[in-house]
C-alpha cells in the first residue's frame, strides 16, 4: 500500500537550468576604457601642459589638426608608406619562412640571418638607409618592411617545424609532389603561426614608420609629432600617438577576423572565445 | 620473377637498420632482420607483436615512407621504391587534414591521383557511404568521434582504388564497442571490395577476427606464422569468440607472443 514515487523526479521549475548571464567582453573593454580616459581627464589636468596632456585636450587638439586637414593629410602619407611595407613582408615573410622551414640546407644557411636580423638596431640604420633612398617614400617602405618581415619570417618558420610528421606523410602516401605538399598541407597547417606573426608585424610595422618619419621629419603623422614636440605642444603631439595606437588596435582585430574567415577550425580546436 | 598477381605482396629477406644518436653516440638499432613472407591477393594478413617487434617498421616499408636497408619488397610483382597508388595507408590516429570536411579528406586523395571535377565529388560520396558517414560529409575532423574520423582514414586509402590496403594499428585508440563495430565493418568492406589488407596490430583478439594469417612478430624477426581457419565471411564475430576454434587459435598466437613454444 506504499505510494508509488518517480524513478526520475520532475525538475522544479526554480531549478530549470538558467541562461548563463555573463558580461560581455565587449562591455568589460568599453567598461576599461572609459575608465582609465577618465582618471586620465582627472589626474591630467593638474600637470603642467608642457609635461603631460589629458584626453579633453587633446580631442581639442586633434579636432583642430582635422580640421585644418592636416592629420587626414600625414595620416594617408604614413599608411601608404605602411602599407605597402607591410605587404610586402607579408609577401616575402610567409613563403621564406616556409621555404626555410621545410628545407635543411635553406634552413642551415639563411637561418641565422633572420634570426640575427629580427635583433637588428634598425634606428642605427635608418640614417644610413636616408642616405642611400632619400627622404621619401621609398625609405619609409623600406623601414617598415624591415621590421615588420622578420617576426612574420620566424614565425611561418617555427610553424612549418611544428607541422606534425604524419601529416606530411599523409601528402607522401598519395604521392604528392614536394610543392603541393607544401601548399596543401604545411602552409595551411602553419596558418595560425603565420597570422600571429602578422599580428606581431602590425606593432613593429606602425613603430617602424614612426621611426622613419622623425628621421625624414617632412611628412606623416612622425612629422606631426616631432614638430609638435620641438615647440613644445604636448597635446598636439599626443594626437598622431593615439591615433597610432587606435589604428594598430583596429588592424590588429582586421587580422583576427581575416584569419577567422581563413581558418576557423583553428578557433574551434582551440576552444577561443571571440565574443 | 612469375606472373604476379595484382594485390598480391612478397617481403624478401628484408632487413631495416635504424642510426640512432644518444647522448652523442651513435647507435644501430636493427628494426628488421632478414624478414621474408608473402600475401596473396584479397588476403588478410595481421602482423602482431609487442612495441618495438618493427611490425610498424615492416608496414612503413611496405608503404614507401621507409626504405629497407636490405632485400626485396614487391606489390604486384613490381618492386616498391617509394609511395604509390597500389597501395593505400590508413594511419594509427586517422591523420586527416583538419581544415578539410570528411568529404574533402577523402578528395584529397583523388586530386593528389589527378580526379577532377563531378567524377572527383561522386566518388568520395561512394566511399563516404561504403563506410557509413553519407550524413557526415560536410563535418570537419573536430566535428567527429574517433570511430567516424577513422572511417574516414579508410574511405580516404581505399578511394584512390588500391590494390592493398596498409593499416597501421587503425583501431588501437577506440573503444572497445567502436572498435568492434569497425572490426566488422571492415571485413565486410574486405569482402565487397576483395582488397588484400595488411593490418598492423597488438590485440590479440583483433588480429585472430580479421586475418587469414597471423604473423608474430619478436625483436625484428619473424617468429611465427599462423594460419586462422575460422570460417569466411566472419558473419557475427561477438559469435565467434565463443567459438573453440577462436579460442585456440587465439592460445596459440598468445603463446608464439610471449615464446612458450619453440619455433618449428
Amino acid at each position: 500500500m506504499s505510494k508509488v514515487t518517480p524513478m526520475v523526479p520532475s525538475i522544479p521549475a526554480d531549478e530549470a537550468p538558467k541562461l548563463k548571464r555573463e558580461i560581455p567582453k565587449w562591455a568589460i573593454t568599453t567598461l576599461s576604457v572609459v575608465s582609465v580616459i577618465l582618471t586620465w581627464e582627472i589626474f591630467g589636468r593638474d600637470i603642467n601642459p608642457i609635461f603631460g596632456s589629458y584626453p579633453s585636450a587633446i580631442a581639442a587638439a586633434f579636432w583642430m589638426l582635422v580640421k585644418n586637414g592636416q592629420l587626414v593629410a600625414a595620416l594617408m602619407q604614413s599608411m601608404k608608406a605602411f602599407v605597402v611595407g607591410y605587404a610586402l613582408a607579408i609577401l616575402v615573410g610567409v613563403p621564406l619562412g616556409l621555404v626555410i622551414g621545410r628545407s635543411r640546407f635553406l634552413e642551415a644557411a639563411i637561418g641565422i640571418f633572420i634570426t640575427g636580423a629580427y635583433a637588428m638596431p634598425l634606428v642605427a640604420l635608418v640614417p644610413l638607409l636616408v642616405l642611400w633612398m632619400g627622404l621619401g617614400f621609398a625609405v619609409k617602405a623600406c623601414v617598415v618592411f624591415l621590421m615588420a618581415v622578420f617576426p612574420i619570417v620566424i614565425n611561418t618558420w617555427l610553424g612549418v617545424r611544428a607541422v606534425p610528421k604524419t601529416l606530411v606523410e599523409v601528402g607522401k602516401s598519395f604521392v604528392a609532389s614536394d610543392f603541393t605538399i607544401l601548399r596543401r598541407i604545411v602552409l595551411p597547417a602553419t596558418i595560425p603561426y603565420i597570422m600571429a606573426g602578422i599580428k606581431l608585424a602590425v606593432g613593429r610595422g606602425v613603430v617602424a614608420m614612426v621611426i622613419a618619419e622623425f628621421f625624414t621629419a617632412i611628412s606623416g603623422l612622425g612629422a606631426i609629432i616631432i614638430n609638435a614636440a620641438n615647440s613644445f605642444d604636448t597635446a598636439r603631439m599626443f594626437v598622431p600617438v593615439i591615433v597610432l595606437m587606435v589604428l594598430a588596435t583596429l588592424l590588429n582585430s582586421f587580422v583576427g577576423f581575416i584569419e577567422r574567415k581563413v581558418a576557423p577550425w583553428q578557433v574551434e580546436l582551440s576552444g577561443r572565445d571571440e565574443g | 620473377m612469375s606472373e604476379a598477381q595484382i594485390g598480391q605482396v612478397s617481403m624478401t629477406d628484408v632487413s631495416k637498420t635504424f642510426t640512432l644518436k644518444v647522448d652523442g653516440q651513435v647507435q644501430l638499432v636493427q628494426a628488421l632482420k632478414s624478414v621474408n613472407f608473402d600475401v596473396k591477393q584479397a588476403e588478410i594478413v595481421t602482423l602482431i607483436g609487442p612495441s618495438g617487434c618493427g611490425k610498424t617498421t615492416a608496414l612503413r616499408i611496405l608503404m614507401g615512407l621507409e626504405s629497407a636497408s636490405h632485400g626485396r619488397v614487391t606489390v604486384g610483382g613490381k618492386q616498391v621504391n617509394g609511395c604509390g597508388y597500389d597501395r593505400g595507408l590508413v594511419f594509427q590516429h586517422a591523420e586527416l587534414l583538419p581544415w578539410l570536411t570528411a568529404a574533402q579528406n577523402v578528395m584529397f586523395g583523388l586530386e593528389m591521383k589527378g580526379m577532377r571535377g563531378s567524377e572527383l565529388k561522386e566518388t568520395a560520396q561512394r566511399y563516404l557511404e561504403l563506410v557509413g558517414l553519407k550524413d557526415a560529409a560536410n563535418r570537419r575532423p573536430y566535428q567527429l568521434s574517433g570511430g567516424m574520423k577513422q572511417r574516414v582514414g579508410i574511405a580516404r586509402a581505399l578511394a584512390i582504388d588500391p590494390e592493398v590496403l596498409l593499416m597501421d594499428e587503425p583501431f588501437g585508440a577506440l573503444d572497445a564497442q567502436t572498435r568492434e563495430t569497425l572490426q566488422g565493418e571492415l571485413l565486410d568492406i574486405q569482402a565487397r571490395t576483395k582488397k588484400t589488407i595488411i593490418f598492423v596490430t597488438h590485440d590479440l583478439d583483433e588480429a585472430v577476427l580479421l586475418a587469414d594469417r597471423i604473423i608474430v612478430m619478436r625483436e625484428g624477426c619473424i617468429q611465427e606464422t599462423i594460419n586462422v581457419t575460422l570460417p569466411r565471411p566472419r558473419g557475427d564475430l561477438g559469435a565467434l569468440r565463443g567459438s573453440a576454434e577462436f579460442a585456440a587459435t587465439r592460445y596459440r598466437v598468445w603463446k608464439a607472443l610471449h615464446g612458450v613454444e619453440a619455433v618449428h
